[in-house]
């Protein structure tokens, strides 16, 4: 018997990595702009991105691709607003992984054809935790919390506001019913994140709306160039 | 809660290796894990002694992880500087424009393995 030492060398999550590098370049081939929306359950992922495609719906063509552990309801919301809508059922895992997005791509792909979409959002499960780690191929990650959740969520679950380039605070108008400290909650962003926008929202009732949709308009464009 | 379905990928990637080198049996495998990353230690071990079960090569093989704390480099001042998860601030000049160098890493870094006896084989290791 002989003992040696093998060199590997290679990422735990090189499948998925190699996927989402192929799905980057499909979505730069047909110009397609992809936003992965993160939070916990709850927080207004689906009203933000129905509120998102309101503003900028005469502009751009927009699809949602949906991830939930089960159920279609979110994409049936979604295609009853006119979106283009593939539904993903995890079946317990809990985010979403390159493999599903090349499934559901080919979906809208088939049904709509990716020369008629110009944005998709990615609605990942609600989960602060598992999605961080799984790219998936999308040009921009939005993290959205709630103000009912409370302004303790970063220090608690710093990967994921570390991880998104957008930062979005849902559910504004209801801020004078909850002690949410927007001091605290910003003091703790300027380290863990500084330089990703904030925006300060109510997805149903459009506070901020427009400016978070600018803004957004904006990265859209840059990456067409 | 997704190091199960890290630590499978991992027992495929090191089955395979351990194959293609002619291994007997795995002794440890080693990985790397920046602290960036939503891995959790205890989780990651429990995968590892649930899934290394699933091949007669990994059955009796040890775990080894090494933590990577995160690095960044200043794109301001140039400074390189170690830092925790929640801080990423340049420290001497306050810059927020800065690049991290590591900290975010999941790498299988190698094995070690037993392997038959090869009296030609007198390679130097």
């Amino acid at each position: 018997m002989a003992e040696k030492t093998v060199s590997i060398e290679t990422s735990m999550l090189s499948r998925n990595e190699r996927l989402a590098a192929g799905l980057r370049e499909r979505f730069r081939a047909h110009q397609v702009y992809v936003v992965n929306v993160l939070s916990s359950p709850g927080s207004g992922k689906t009203s933000t991105i129905l509120a998102t495609n309101e503003r900028l719906r005469d502009r751009y063509r927009c699809a949602v691709i949906e991830g939930d552990i089960a159920s279609d309801v979110d994409a049936v919301t979604m295609k009853e607003a006119g979106l283009p809508a593939v539904q993903i059922n995890t079946g317990g895992l809990c985010h979403l992984e390159g493999n599903m997005i090349g499934q559901a791509v080919d979906a809208l792909e088939a049904g709509v054809g990716l020369e008629n979409i110009d944005v998709i959002f990615i609605e990942n499960v609600g989960n602060l935790v598992c999605p961080v780690d799984f790219d998936l191929g999308e040009n921009l990650a939005v993290m959205i919390l709630s103000v009912p959740e409370g302004d303790d969520k970063p220090v608690k679950y710093p990967g994921i506001f570390q991880h998104a380039g957008a930062l979005l605070l849902n559910k504004v108008d209801v801020a004078p019913a909850f002690d949410f400290d927007m001091g605290a909650y910003n003091g703790t962003l300027d380290d863990l994140n500084p330089t990703a926008p904030r925006f300060s929202i109510s997805a149903t009732k459009g506070q901020g709306m427009d400016e978070w949709c600018a803004w957004l308009a904006d990265q859209i464009e840059a990456a067409r160039v | 809660m997704h190091e199960l379905g890290l630590m499978s990928g991992v027992v495929d990637t090191v089955v395979a290796s351990a194959r293609h080198a002619g291994a007997d049996r795995v002794i440890s495998v080693r990985l790397r894990i920046g602290d960036m990353t939503e891995v959790m230690d205890e989780a990651l071990h429990f995968a590892w002694e649930v899934l290394r079960d699933e091949d007669p090569l990994t059955k009796d093989a040890e775990l080894e992880v090494d933590y990577v704390r995160p690095r960044s480099l200043c794109l301001a001042c140039g400074n390189e500087f170690e830092h925790d998860r929640f801080h990423l601030r340049c420290p001497d000049c306050g810059s927020a424009e800065t690049s991290l160098l590591s900290g975010r890493e999941l790498d299988i870094v190698g094995i070690d393995i037993e392997t038959p006896d090869d009296p030609e084989d007198d390679t130097p290791r």
